[in-house]
């Protein structure tokens, strides 16, 4: 059987569903661990609840992605390029899952409670300890970096592929008219 | 394929560079302040620890101890929030008692103010408060506690205050009054278990029909304390307590002041009249003191917006300003707990020896 063109529906609303979603998470965190400004409160609960629904979110997506077969790239790719590329989208993957995780772990080892939109509270999975908080406390700023890093590139390689090289990469997550 | 006209191609690349180049510096700025008023968390922090930071300590009210005990509620809160510690009922906290300051060593009696932490509960019924001696703040919001912290810091070449910034400082901010006068009238008493500590800040109680009521409380002491303390010692306040818990609990009421709907919630430069209707809820009873590096006070930031079900912050500036700062301290000290876990919470221990 060939492979399709372009990646499926539900792999393509994950995908630019949860790149809104990331965005505004890191714009959000950058800006409010530095306010001292009554808006800190509220921003702060969105970016935990939301930042849940991020971790539910990038769980799907990778069930989603591991069950359905994933668009062939171009043959125009020389093969160690194509091996970046999919490295690249594993590591985007491992930091999707770090920054959500890091924070609740984080929030657990400061022993604050991680609530949901005020609607359930989830369980602490780690102790409250101060050198476990500066652990994960910085790993979910370097992280956040790394992240940010990984995107910008990913970002200017599927630009390319879509405007300069025209091969139809771009196209597999856009999607393609019929 | 469509074949692409050579001279676009610099145009795309623009385009490419525009948009991820553009994007790049905008997370940058963000990350670098874009959009933040004067004065940032880290701003604030930066001028609390100094120049010399006291690696792996809190970078305000530096100098304290761990405590234990249990709130006991006599319910008489009930009617008006809904959180789990004001049922007619006994809570567990951990606290902690400090002095304000940088200064993880710095002498027990020369500190201007004093302070006791609290943490009740757990999930969403958790509880924080940080309470301190003063019933007010001098001023009502972060720019202008930035400000006094600068007026009334030593200058950096003398070593000495300057008392011609702090005046100039008390002048353009008229609001000062009330905490100046509260200044003049105190006397600082000879035990941490006999001094008022105040919430400062107003907060709302709930209750079970979302009726919201601002209140200010207050840990009342039952006791008096006016005993000479030994001035050359630096532990004087931490020995005092320390000795007194082992011989009997200490108690505190826990006040709440009702505000009216003519009082303004949301600024803590202002004393609410006497008559205002005050409810015991109940006794905070402290049971067991410990050094830091004994207790578990240590790895808690004492938030006060981390708040149980039955209460929310009000919009006051300084409340809200407050969450952003202790995070940003509270991540500085851990980092230092992680990266050197030999740095001991509390250096208490060796002072004694060295008496
Ligand atoms: C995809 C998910 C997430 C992203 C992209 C993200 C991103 C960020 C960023 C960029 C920061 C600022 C870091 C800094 O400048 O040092 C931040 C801070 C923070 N994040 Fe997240 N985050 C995510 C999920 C979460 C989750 C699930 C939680 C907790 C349940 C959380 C809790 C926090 C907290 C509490 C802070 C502030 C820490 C402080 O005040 O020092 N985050 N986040
Ligand atoms: C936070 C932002 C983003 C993240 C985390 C992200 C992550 C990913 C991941 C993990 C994949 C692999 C397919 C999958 O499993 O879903 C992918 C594919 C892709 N992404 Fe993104 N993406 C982001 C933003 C963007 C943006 C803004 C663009 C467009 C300019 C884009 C264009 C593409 C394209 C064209 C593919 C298919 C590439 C291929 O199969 O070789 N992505 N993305
Ligand atoms: C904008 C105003 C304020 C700022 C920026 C500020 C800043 C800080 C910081 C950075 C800490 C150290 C946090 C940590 O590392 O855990 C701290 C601790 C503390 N603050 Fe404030 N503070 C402010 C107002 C207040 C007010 C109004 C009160 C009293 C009602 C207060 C009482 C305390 C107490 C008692 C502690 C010590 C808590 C403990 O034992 O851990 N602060 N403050």
């Amino acid at each position: 059987m060939s492979q399709p063109t372009t990646y499926n529906l539900s792999a393509r609303v994950m995908h630019w569903g949860m790149a809104f979603l990331l965005f505004s998470m890191l714009f959000a965190g950058l800006a409010m661990v530095q306010s001292l400004q009554p808006w800190h409160l509220t921003l702060l609960g969105l970016h935990k609840s939301f930042g849940v629904i991020a971790l539910i979110a990038v769980m799907v997506r990778l069930i989603i992605r591991l069950r359905t077969a994933t668009p062939a790239m171009p043959d125009s790719i020389p093969a160690l390029q194509k091996r970046i590329a999919h490295a690249s989208h594993w590591l985007l993957y491992a930091a999707m899952f770090a920054m959500p995780l890091s924070g609740y772990f984080m929030q657990n080892a400061a022993g604050r409670p991680v609530a949901v939109f005020d609607l359930f509270t989830l369980p602490a999975v780690m102790p409250v300890s101060l050198p476990l908080y500066g652990f994960f406390r910085e790993v979910h700023a370097l992280v956040a970096w790394a992240l940010i890093a990984l995107v910008l590139v990913h970002i200017a390689a599927a630009l390319h592929h879509g405007l300069v090289k025209r091969d139809g990469v771009l196209q597999s997550m856009t999607g393609r008219k019929k | 394929m469509l074949k692409q006209k050579p001279s676009a191609l610099p145009l795309r690349y623009a385009v490419i560079i525009g948009a991820v180049g553009g994007l790049g510096a905008l997370l940058f700025a963000v990350a670098g302040g874009l959009g933040q008023s004067s004065v940032t968390a880290q701003d604030f922090v930066n001028l609390q620890e100094g120049n010399n930071p006291h690696l792996g300590f809190r970078r305000a009210h530096a100098k304290g101890f761990c405590i234990a005990g249990e709130f006991v509620s006599n319910g008489s809160l009930q009617p008006y929030s809904i959180a789990p510690q004001f049922a007619a009922t006994s809570t567990p906290f951990v606290g902690r008692i400090s002095i304000a300051g940088n200064n993880p060593t710095a002498p027990d009696l020369n500190a201007p103010v004093r302070s006791l932490a609290l943490s009740f509960g757990a999930g969403s019924s958790r509880w924080l408060t940080a309470m301190n001696t003063p019933p007010v703040m001098a001023v009502g919001t972060p720019e202008a506690f930035y400000q006094q912290i600068q007026a009334l810091s030593p200058d950096p070449e003398t070593g000495e205050r300057n008392p011609e910034r702090i005046q100039a400082f008390f002048a353009t901010h008229p609001e000062t009054q009330t905490f100046r006068n509260w200044q003049a009238g105190y006397t600082p008493t000879a035990s941490f278990a006999s001094e008022i500590y105040h919430s400062i800040n107003a907060f709302y109680l709930i209750n079970e029909n979302g009726d919201r009521q601002a209140v200010r409380w207050a840990a009342m002491p039952t006791i008096s304390s006016n005993e000479e303390l030994d001035s050359e010692n630096v532990n004087a306040l931490q020995n005092e307590f320390f000795a007194r818990v082992e011989a009997q609990p200490v108690a505190f009421d826990l006040t709440f002041t009702f505000a009216n709907d003519s009082d303004d919630e949301t600024n803590p430069t202002v004393l609410w009249p006497e008559d205002r209707q005050q409810v015991v809820a109940g006794q905070i009873v402290v049971h067991q003191a410990m050094p830091e590096n004994e207790g578990n006070c240590n790895e808690i930031n004492f938030d006060p917006l981390v708040l149980p079900k039955g209460m929310a912050a009000t919009a006051d500036p300084i409340l809200r300003a407050r969450s952003a700062a202790y995070a940003e301290s509270y991540r500085r000290r851990a980092r230092e707990h992680f990266l050197n876990s030999s740095l001991q919470p509390s250096p208490q221990k060796e002072s004694e020896n060295s008496q």
